[in-house]
């Protein structure tokens, strides 16, 4: 087709191959440094002023098809669900009537200990309103944005556990990637024995502990929580639940599938933590000896 | 076979305002959030093949390229993941318009299909590539029923053009 395309009667602009070759390596270097240096959320942003109101626009037939499905929910589902919720709450008063006591005596042995107290953080309800639509990722959309001082980066979880995590914010909507996200990664600790380990997301709705020696004490249907390491996440919020412990002995790591916690595939309403205060910082590397020849012996000599 | 000379019907010049409003109608559509719904067609990718095809003077490359950075960032994907695969898109129906406008609907219909199959592969490959989660078989099907959409678009699109610009009995326009 390129040899025996006719001569060109009229001007118009570069050779369309040119063009074409030109236009394929803008799309490739936008592609790899978004996908591999994560550069250009700013340039996502000021585009994002562009489609951000026929986002809106479109998004409103979702809202009426929600709202209307919720509205002509029958009455038998509302009282089942209704139960459901007060006998939930009986179940959880008891618990709740303790922990106020609990929490006062937490706090006296914490001080006892001169151990750092556990700070409350602020949270925000919000909806999830609907999934992403990119295919290749499991991403949920929520109602709430940077006005309601949401960032990126924070914590989400329901009446279960944790479902993930904010990744981008618009100022009305957020972006909350999902713990089965492939690109999602979470560090906990195994309740029954306090391992440390990295969940990450397998992708196909479950979840996958990686990087655990094939002999390591895990079985099927140890609970597992965060172990708050990262600063993100608050300590002890339950996030899966191991399904099963695949001991090869040709690989060095145990295969260890995991079932979410929370419903994370659901909709519904969430809770956007607050950002925890930062921990401590790392002690300082000890520095090496020098027999005086450093800069700081000289200058303590001068 | 004798061509039918269809494309040499004589049509009023396009109006680029009405392009331009086709697509950004079709950058609604591809905003609405399905989820994951199965066999959602394309609608950008659809549109621009459609004016790529029909006028390759006026809508090329660029407008591909364009397009495809919103999509990326009114649907959440990888920045530069739609506007790869529509810019391919675009030379791809630019360089077939000669050939594809002798044809009828249907017939443009089944040259189009392989562009826009074409377009959803490049982009399944650059996202495994990165490391995403694969989709689903189901994914492909959203570029066969763009191609039956086609069909019914032909006519819509080139609806404006077919209205002269004052009534003539004697004139076969």
């Amino acid at each position: 087709m390129v040899g025996h395309s006719p001569p060109p009667f009229f001007k118009r602009g570069p050779a369309p191959l040119a063009k074409l070759v030109f236009f394929l390596v803008l799309s490739l270097a936008l592609l790899v440094s978004d996908l591999n240096l994560r550069y250009l959320e700013a340039f996502r942003k000021g585009l994002s002023v562009l489609s951000y109101p026929l986002q809106m626009a479109a998004a409103t037939p979702a809202d009426f098809v929600r709202n209307a499905s919720n509205y002509f929910a029958s009455l038998v589902r509302l009282q089942i669900e209704n139960k459901d919720l007060k006998n939930k709450q009986l179940q959880g008063g008891e618990r709740l009537l303790r922990l106020d006591q609990l929490e006062q005596e937490n706090r006296r042995l914490r001080a006892l200990l001169e151990a750092r107290e556990r700070q409350p953080v602020k949270s925000v309800v919000a909806e999830i309103m609907y999934s992403a639509k990119d295919p290749f990722s499991r991403k949920v959309i929520l109602d709430k944005g940077t006005q309601a001082g949401i960032e990126a980066g924070q914590a989400v979880v329901d009446d279960l556990g944790v479902i993930g995590q904010i990744t981008r914010v618009f100022p009305m909507q957020s972006e909350l990637t999902l713990l089965t996200d492939r690109d999602q990664a979470i560090p906990v600790m195994i309740v029954r024995n306090g391992l440390r380990a990295v969940l990450f997301g397998a992708g196909n709705g479950l979840m996958e502990l990686r990087y655990l020696a094939a002999n390591a004490d895990v079985q099927a249907g140890d609970k597992v929580v965060t172990s708050g390491l990262d600063g993100v996440f608050l300590a002890g919020l339950p996030v899966a639940t191991v399904a099963k412990v695949e001991r090869d002995q040709a690989r060095t790591f145990a295969g260890i599938p995991c079932l979410p916690a929370a419903g994370v595939e659901q909709y519904g309403q969430v809770l956007v933590l607050g950002h925890r205060e930062a921990l401590p910082s790392r002690p300082p590397e000890p520095e090496v000896i020098n027999k005086g020849k450093g800069r700081r012996a000289r200058a303590a000599r001068d | 076979m004798q061509p039918t000379h269809r494309s040499r019907r004589i049509l009023l010049p396009v109006k680029m305002w009405f392009v331009f409003t086709t697509l950004f109608i079709a950058l609604f559509l591809n905003y609405i959030p399905t989820g994951h719904l199965p066999a959602v067609p394309d609608f950008v990718a659809l549109v621009l093949a459609f004016w790529c095809v029909r006028e390759p003077v006026k809508i090329g490359i660029g407008a591909g390229f364009v397009f495809g950075l919103l999509t990326d960032v009114g649907v959440g994907a990888a920045l530069g993941q739609h506007a790869f695969a529509y810019v391919l898109l675009a030379y791809a129906a630019n360089e077939l318009s000669r050939r594809v406008l002798w044809f009828t609907p249907v017939e443009q219909a089944l040259h189009v299909l392989p562009l826009l199959f074409m377009s959803q592969v490049l982009m399944v490959l650059v996202r495994l590539l990165a490391g995403a989660e694969f989709p689903g078989w189901w994914m492909f099907f959203g570029s066969f029923v763009a191609a039956v959409l086609w069909i019914p678009l032909h006519y819509v699109l080139l609806l404006p053009q077919y209205q002269p610009v004052e009534r003539d009995e004697n004139r076969p326009i």
